[in-house]
């Protein structure tokens, strides 16, 4: 296999771990490479997730999942200014519906200020509905007000921008096939793009990160996809639905059927928790829909089901650890970010500062003095006001065509989005950068004309064009005539 | 640049043209329509096929044929501007209008009155909950349609459509004119949605399968559409078990119905109607707030032009009076209420000067029905009577009160079927 | 003697009126149900020389748009249908072009014209 490059950290996987990762790496004397399956970063369960920053009273106190989940959600305060994240604190309220459940909410609450989140409080029913006033069926509910929703892609798209910006390199469609060891130690990568020297990994490949870790020698976990069906309603519902996030009161498995608004204002139900065998099994069912809209149901009980206008599932990264695998493989050179399961997201940053730390004094690297930490701010057109508006539309008359008319997204933006670094390659690529697509119409009036404008952009005819993964080709050449058919 | 326009008429296609048209008519001196597409015409310009303008033009024209009769019209005169590529970002309550185009920026337009003719757009995969994976290929049949008629490319080759609407019907014509194959369509419903002539002209003439009582239970594919199983459904339109079924494809289309667009008026808050998703109307086309009014798929969705074109007229015609404060003011309002098989009626209520006024009630039945008598009552009194020999839900049917049956009314009136 | 009543809608219109068609010996000899002569015509071309409109695209160059609408003149055999189809996505005109304008006269030699149905101006 042909070498291609050389590097001190190799980061396997584009998600909100190792786009994390490769940020805080980027802060010191170290050549990063990220490698990434898929034709864009974040297209696993970063991408389909329920996008919430928890506060960090749910895991046992002491696991690395309540450590790194109160670290994370403090990490993202200050990240939040730095990187322009989109996010929402919007405080977070577990729902109790009977007097076990109260008794529940309690316990949470014991453990949270034991994990030191700060500011629970149990609310009573009238509270309750001051804040969410359709949670008709509550008797009373935790709040934590640290808690809040972000926009889990943007914020991995600007982890990954923000390390590129200080030298990291990012690398798409580039899968790991194996790795090259000597003497027990890992010294380089073979990807579908040709071998990488490296001293270190960091593995973050989410549900494949046993797989990749057993390519390496080790197989000291295993990973099981649990899989979470989503329904996402249109804008114009949140007002009959929940401004913030609502839990139920959480079960053994899972944090249960939640309801939540999103930092674009739409409202989605889900996820419901299904242990697969398929790692690539991304199909929502009936019976999972049913599922959801039932366990919703008992939050609010009367949910505007004609408002839904898309329905996903994600694949959660379960370790049979029970808690997140971060640190040095018994491999040298490996370091796993594995069993990144909720609350993955949250900790993410975390997760980030623990691996780099290792690596850092295990490589003696230097912190450089000319770390770059802030992203230039970009221009949402949506959010301004009339007359940033008409200033934008004199700079570059791209901000005056609209082409996703149901999120009101420029033509300029979607241009914007495939040449930043990162940029979109897909039309799915284009529509989770720009939200052009994702509204009420799902890409009916702008899905063609946003493969024009790629097509256009990256000088590649329009059948070229994909919509996310290989071979899915949006449109196709008009068919000639055939001999014989005239 | 704030001008005071007689007449803004927010979306170019056959509503807004002919609002356009008889707004001018009717003395209005400054007409503006705006259009975000990048010429007029609207959905027009995609539906090539035939079948247009019987009743409006007494000719049978194509869809760009229809759209071109309606430019003409408002074509080179000085009282009517056009602005194409511009999109109309909000409308406020006191009329003012405000739009971006790459050409002009954003515009700020003052109206007396406001026409809105937004048209509809098409029911999606999410709003229905197709099971199943999510790869390319999924389209709904009018987003398919503008790219083979319009831009040069084909959706795909092996074709499954969902939905019998007339869109799903005239696309499946379409692609197998294309050189495609279309392997069936599925109608979830006993009875098929589209008009009869385009199940006898689009799917026998072409042996294309239609499957009543079916629908897509999964999607199958990972980058491409690779195939869907089917199956039949109870008469709750559920799933039986056991009648499943694959159909290999790369293509499915939707044509599962289509939604009037009015974020706009929502943001205007106009009183909207459950049933039609378009604003409540009077005759005259007024809506719940003075000064607005609405026409076209906007207030209910059509399955012929010709009427849209005729309603869109009235909206001009009472928008320009309106304009020139030529509007009778002392009317008085009778709520018009669809009952005994009628599903929807527009206008839902009429403003009736003395001595009443001519109107016309375009109505939508809620199930297939074979020789049934449409009553207009007033009480108990019947004010027009017509026998319908067929009425189905894909079928408006339209019926006109004289002025002096509508003089007779009282504050109620009640359009239904009798057997 | 052969004689059979057919059920067909016509489809000259939206109206759809459905029909009963009697036909003896191969030839109509009488028409229920229609709303108008157009329905008796249509069922009698149906049952001896079914007829159909076609509309399609060509490509077009040097125009707003790089297709352009055309439709037959006047009804073509419903037969010949696929094959001026087929034959039509081979044909390629130039801008400008105005409505009406001939796009490709007498198609297959069935003495029917295909026009364009819309303006494309050149730009």
């Amino acid at each position: 296999m042909e070498f291609i490059k050389s590097a001190d950290v190799v980061v396997i996987g584009g998600g909100i771990v190792g786009t994390a990762v490769l940020r805080e790496l980027s802060k010191y004397d170290l050549k990063c490479i990220l490698v990434e399956k898929e034709p864009d970063l974040a297209m696993g369960t970063t991408k389909a997730n329920s996008a919430i920053l928890h506060a960090g009273f749910d895991a046992p106190t002491g696991s690395l999942k309540a450590i790194t989940n109160v670290r994370g959600n403090q990490l993202y305060h200050e990240l939040e200014q730095e990187l322009d994240l989109d996010i929402k604190w919007t405080g977070s309220l577990v729902a109790a519906t009977n007097d076990e459940e109260m008794e529940t909410l309690q316990e949470l609450l014991e453990r949270g200020k034991a994990n030191g989140v700060e500011g629970l409080k149990i609310l009573s029913r009238e509270e309750v509905l001051q804040k969410e006033k359709n949670l008709t069926s509550v008797k009373g509910a935790l709040w934590a007000p640290s808690a809040g929703v972000c926009w889990p892609f943007g914020a991995a798209l600007a982890f990954a921008r923000c390390a590129v910006q200080n030298g990291a390199e990012v690398m798409r469609d580039c899968r790991v096939l194996g790795f090259i060891k000597e003497d027990g130690r890992i010294t380089g990568v073979e990807t579908s793009k040709g071998v990488i020297k490296t001293k270190y990994v960091v593995n973050a490949a989410g549900v494949y990160a046993d797989e990749i870790a057993k390519l390496a020698g080790d197989e000291s976990f295993t990973i099981t996809p649990r899989k979470g069906e989503y329904i996402l309603f249109d804008k114009t519902a949140c007002s009959s639905l929940v401004f913030g996030v609502v839990f139920p009161t959480p079960t053994k498995k899972s944090k249960g059927i939640l309801v939540c608004t999103t930092t674009h204002g739409n409202t989605f139900i889900g996820p419901n928790a299904q242990d697969m065998e398929d790692k690539d099994d991304h199909a929502v069912t009936a019976e999972g829909m049913n599922e959801i809209i039932a366990s919703a149901r008992k939050l609010i009980p009367d949910l505007p089901m004609g408002a839904a206008i898309t329905e996903f599932s994600g694949l959660r990264a379960v370790s049979d650890t029970g808690d997140f695998i971060i640190g040095a493989s018994a491999v040298a050179g490996l370091y796993n970010a594995a069993g990144m399961q909720s609350p993955g997201l949250t900790a993410a940053p975390a997760v980030a500062e623990m691996l780099a730390e290792a690596i850092v004094k295990n490589s003696g690297a230097q912190a450089k003095a000319d770390f770059k930490a802030e992203l230039p701010k970009k221009h949402i057109f949506n959010r301004l006001n009339w007359d940033k508006q008409a200033e934008l539309i004199k700079e570059n008359s791209l901000y005056g065509r609209v082409i996703c008319r149901c999120e009101t997204i420029t033509e300029a933006e979607i241009v914007e989005a495939i040449h930043e670094s990162c940029g979109a390659r897909t039309v799915d690529g284009v529509k989770r950068r720009t939200r052009a697509g994702m509204g009420r119409c799902q890409g009916g009036f702008c899905g063609p004309r946003v493969t024009q404008i790629l097509a256009r952009e990256l000088n590649i005819p329009v059948p070229e064009v994909l919509k996310e993964r290989a071979d899915s080709h949006m449109f196709y050449e008009k068919n000639q005539a055939q001999e014989g058919e005239v | 640049m704030n001008q005071l326009y007689d007449v803004i008429i927010v979306g170019g296609g056959p509503a807004g043209l002919s609002a356009a048209y008889s707004a001018w008519e009717n003395g209005a001196k400054k007409i503006i329509i705006i259009e975000r597409d990048r010429e007029l015409g609207g959905i027009l310009q995609q539906c090539i096929h035939n079948g247009f303008g019987l009743h409006h033009f007494k000719e049978e024209l194509t869809g760009p044929g229809y759209a071109h009769r309606c430019i003409e019209l408002i074509k080179d005169k000085p009282e009517i501007e056009v602005l194409v590529d511009t999109m109309v970002l909000d409308v406020l309550r006191n009329k003012t209008v405000i739009a971006v185009s790459p050409a002009k920026g954003l515009l700020q337009l003052e109206g007396k009155t406001v026409i809105l003719t937004m048209g509809c757009r098409e029911r999606t995969r999410g709003a229905i909950r197709i099971p199943g994976e999510r790869p390319a290929g999924v389209f709904t049949a009018g987003a398919a349609q503008r790219m083979v008629n319009m831009e040069g490319y084909l959706p795909g080759h092996k074709i499954v459509i969902l939905g019998s609407g007339d869109i799903g019907l005239i696309m499946a014509r379409r692609m197998s004119l294309e050189g495609c194959k279309v392997q069936a369509v599925l109608e979830i419903c006993p009875f098929s949605n589209g008009l009869t002539r385009n199940i006898v002209q689009c799917l026998n003439d072409f042996d294309i399968p239609l499957h009543l009582s079916h629908t897509i239970v999964k999607i199958h594919g990972e980058g491409r559409v690779t195939g869907v199983t089917v199956a039949k459904v109870d008469e709750k339109m559920c799933p039986i078990p056991g009648t499943e079924f694959d159909i290999e494809c790369d293509t499915v289309l939707l044509s599962v119905g289509l939604i009037p667009e009015n974020e706009l008026s929502r943001g205007l808050m106009l009183e909207m109607h459950p049933l039609t998703s378009g604003p409540v109307v009077d005759q005259h086309r007024q809506t719940s707030l003075p000064g607005f009014y609405a026409a076209g798929n906007v207030v209910h969705v059509h399955d012929l032009v010709d009427f849209v074109s005729e309603e869109a007229e009235i909206a001009g015609k009472f928008a320009a009076l309106e304009a020139q404060g030529k509007l009778d003011k002392n009317l008085r309002t009778v709520k018009v209420n669809p009952v005994d098989g009628v599903r929807t009626c527009v206008p839902q209520k009429l403003s009736l000067p003395q001595g009443g006024e001519k109107a016309k009630l375009f109505m939508r039945v809620a199930a297939p029905q074979r020789k049934v008598r449409l009553e207009v009552k007033s009480g108990d009194t019947v004010l027009v009577s017509r026998m319908l020999p067929v009425a189905k839900p894909s079928e408006m049917i339209a019926v006109e009160i004289p002025a002096e049956k509508t003089a007779l009314m009282g504050d109620e009136i009640t359009v239904g079927l009798k057997q | 003697m052969a004689v059979e009543t057919r059920i067909m809608n016509c489809i000259m219109c939206p109206l759809g009126c459905e029909m009963a068609v009697t036909v003896e010996d191969g030839a109509v000899t009488d028409v229920k149900g229609n709303t108008c002569p157009r329905g008796a015509q249509y069922a009698k071309d149906e049952v001896t020389a079914p007829k159909r409109m076609l509309t399609s695209t060509v490509a077009i160059e040097g125009g707003l748009l790089p297709l352009l609408p055309v439709v037959s003149a006047a009804v073509l055999p419903k037969g010949k249908i696929l094959e001026c189809a087929a034959y039509l996505r081979n044909v390629s005109v130039q801008a400008p072009i105005k409505t009406g304008d001939i796009v490709v006269k007498d198609i297959l030699g069935l003495d029917v014209d295909i026009v364009a149905s819309r303006d494309m101006e050149k730009i």
